[in-house]
């Protein structure tokens, strides 16, 4: 009981930073996703160069850039910040990948559709596209918003005070490691099971609602 | 109402249209019929706009479609002059092609709201009227995958006509049907001919179909027009050896 009541204290922070980074993971993903597939060359390449760049370095290393290298140019961020928006903007890399999968799966036979019907472009995108598009992207979101979660353990080295930084803290001043290492296990387990993976079947199911996908 | 002029269309090297020359006349139904391959589909793509032109010039009601006049010149259309011409021309497609998301009536409703600016209320009323009119009345909260083959192609057909379109383009409407749904699209689109004297290209196997309603009858092979006139002249009693052979092998697999 002693433990779980700091445990919980830790948790509450690992849930804010989750949430609040995947709003901006999300953001971020629609965003550079659309990006990747707009008509103007320097929009694609630019939309190319950061999901490379945030996907193919380490989170943690992108955490102590914003929190220890940037100072060094005279820009201080709140460890808060950095932890929502460094690892939001590094999963939002991801998630771009999976809006343009997504977007690029819909059949072409639904654009000229669309089109034959006089549709602009936005109004295609917006209306026809995205959301059959946005169906199909939640299982794959579902995904990153777990590895999202488990990466906030991250933010612990950036001086907040998460589930796992707790939890380390803890282990050095009681040296219970086994309940204290087990307990924290499952938390992460109920906050992904118990939140995220319910919350994404209720959106699979509210996004389905009426229709079957015909053979075609 | 459309005139094809001199229109090449090629897929890479392969020529799919050959300096197509077609006039349709407002009001006129023309059958196109023709081998696979032999780009009857094509022509409705490029009329459609889904497909860009390679060459000649396509007009639509007196205007050009594919090009727009500037400086006395004619210059490839950018899309508003797409967008305001397009509205004349609507199109069925083989696979219907609705829109999974929405139910008959929404898929009826979606464009005119949007594109044509209509209130709720006035796309709602036109869109109800439309499914009434193809025998849909019932299935308007419906979405397509709980609709059969047949019922789906007629909430396509609504769908198109809700655009008040100038042309009707069906594109082998038929072809993706159980037999036994074929009869209730055909009727559908025989009202529309008879009742509202829309001008109509159709590609089609439905030889029985064409020679009944079509005014014309347009043989494609290898990109154009190898015959044409009355259905019961091309139908019946064919010059061109390939239109003779065509018909053979389609009649003989009825």
């Amino acid at each position: 009981m002693d433990l779980i009541v700091p445990l919980l204290r830790g948790a509450r922070v690992t849930i804010e930073i989750a949430a609040l980074a995947s709003l901006v993971a999300i953001a971020v993903g629609l965003v550079v996703g659309l990006a990747r597939l707009a008509p103007w060359r320097a929009v694609r390449a630019l939309a190319v160069c950061y999901v490379e760049l945030f996907r193919g370095t380490s989170l943690l290393v992108q955490l102590f850039w914003w929190f220890f290298v940037l100072p060094h140019f005279g820009i201080f961020l709140a460890p808060e910040t950095v932890g929502i928006f460094g690892i939001g903007m590094n999963i939002g890399a991801y998630g771009a990948e999976v809006v343009r999968g997504a977007i690029r799966a819909v059949p072409r036979a639904q654009h000229e559709a669309a089109i034959a019907l006089n549709m602009p472009p936005a109004l295609r995108m917006r209306r026809i596209i995205l959301p059959q598009a946005f169906r199909a992207m939640l299982p794959p979101w579902g995904n990153l918003l777990i590895e999202l979660l488990k990466g906030t353990s991250l933010v612990s080295l950036i001086t907040l005070h998460d589930l796992t930084f707790v939890a380390a803290q803890l282990n050095v001043a009681t040296f219970r490691t086994l309940e204290i290492f087990s307990l924290v296990l499952v938390l992460y387990y109920l906050l992904a099971r118990g939140v995220i993976t319910p919350a994404v079947r209720w959106l699979e199911r509210r996004a389905s609602r009426g229709w079957v996908r015909s053979e075609v | 109402m459309v005139k094809f002029d001199a229109v090449v269309k090629r897929y890479g090297g392969l020529v799919v249209l050959d300096g197509l020359d077609l006039e349709v006349a407002a009001g006129e139904r023309v059958a196109i019929i023709g081998p696979s391959g032999s780009g009857k589909t094509t022509v409705l793509r490029v009329l459609m706009t889904l497909e860009p032109i390679d060459g000649g010039i396509i007009h639509v009601d007196g205007e050009p479609l594919t090009h727009m006049a500037r400086n006395g010149r004619l210059v490839p259309a950018d899309e508003r002059h797409l967008r305001r011409l397009r509205g004349r021309i609507g199109m069925v497609f083989q696979h219907f092609n609705l829109f999974p998301h929405m139910t008959a009536l929404e898929n009826c409703m979606e464009a005119p709201l949007h594109v044509l600016g209509l209130s709720r209320a006035e796309a709602r009323e036109r869109a109800a009227g439309l499914l009434e009119m193809v025998g849909l009345g019932d299935k308007r909260d419906a979405y397509p995958g709980a609709l059969s083959g047949g019922q789906q192609q007629r909430v396509a057909i609504a769908r198109a006509l809700a655009m008040r379109p100038k042309v009707m383009l069906f594109d082998e409407v038929t072809s993706a049907l159980d037999p036994e749904l074929v009869g209730e699209v055909l009727q559908v689109i025989r009202r529309l001919g008879e009742e509202h004297g829309l001008t109509m290209l159709m590609v089609t196997h439905q030889i029985a179909f064409a020679r009944e309603f079509a005014h014309r009858v347009c043989f494609f092979d290898a990109g154009r027009i190898a015959e044409q006139g009355p259905p019961d002249r091309i139908l019946v009693e064919p010059e061109h050896p390939r239109t003779r052979q065509f018909l053979s092998a389609v009649l003989e697999s009825h």
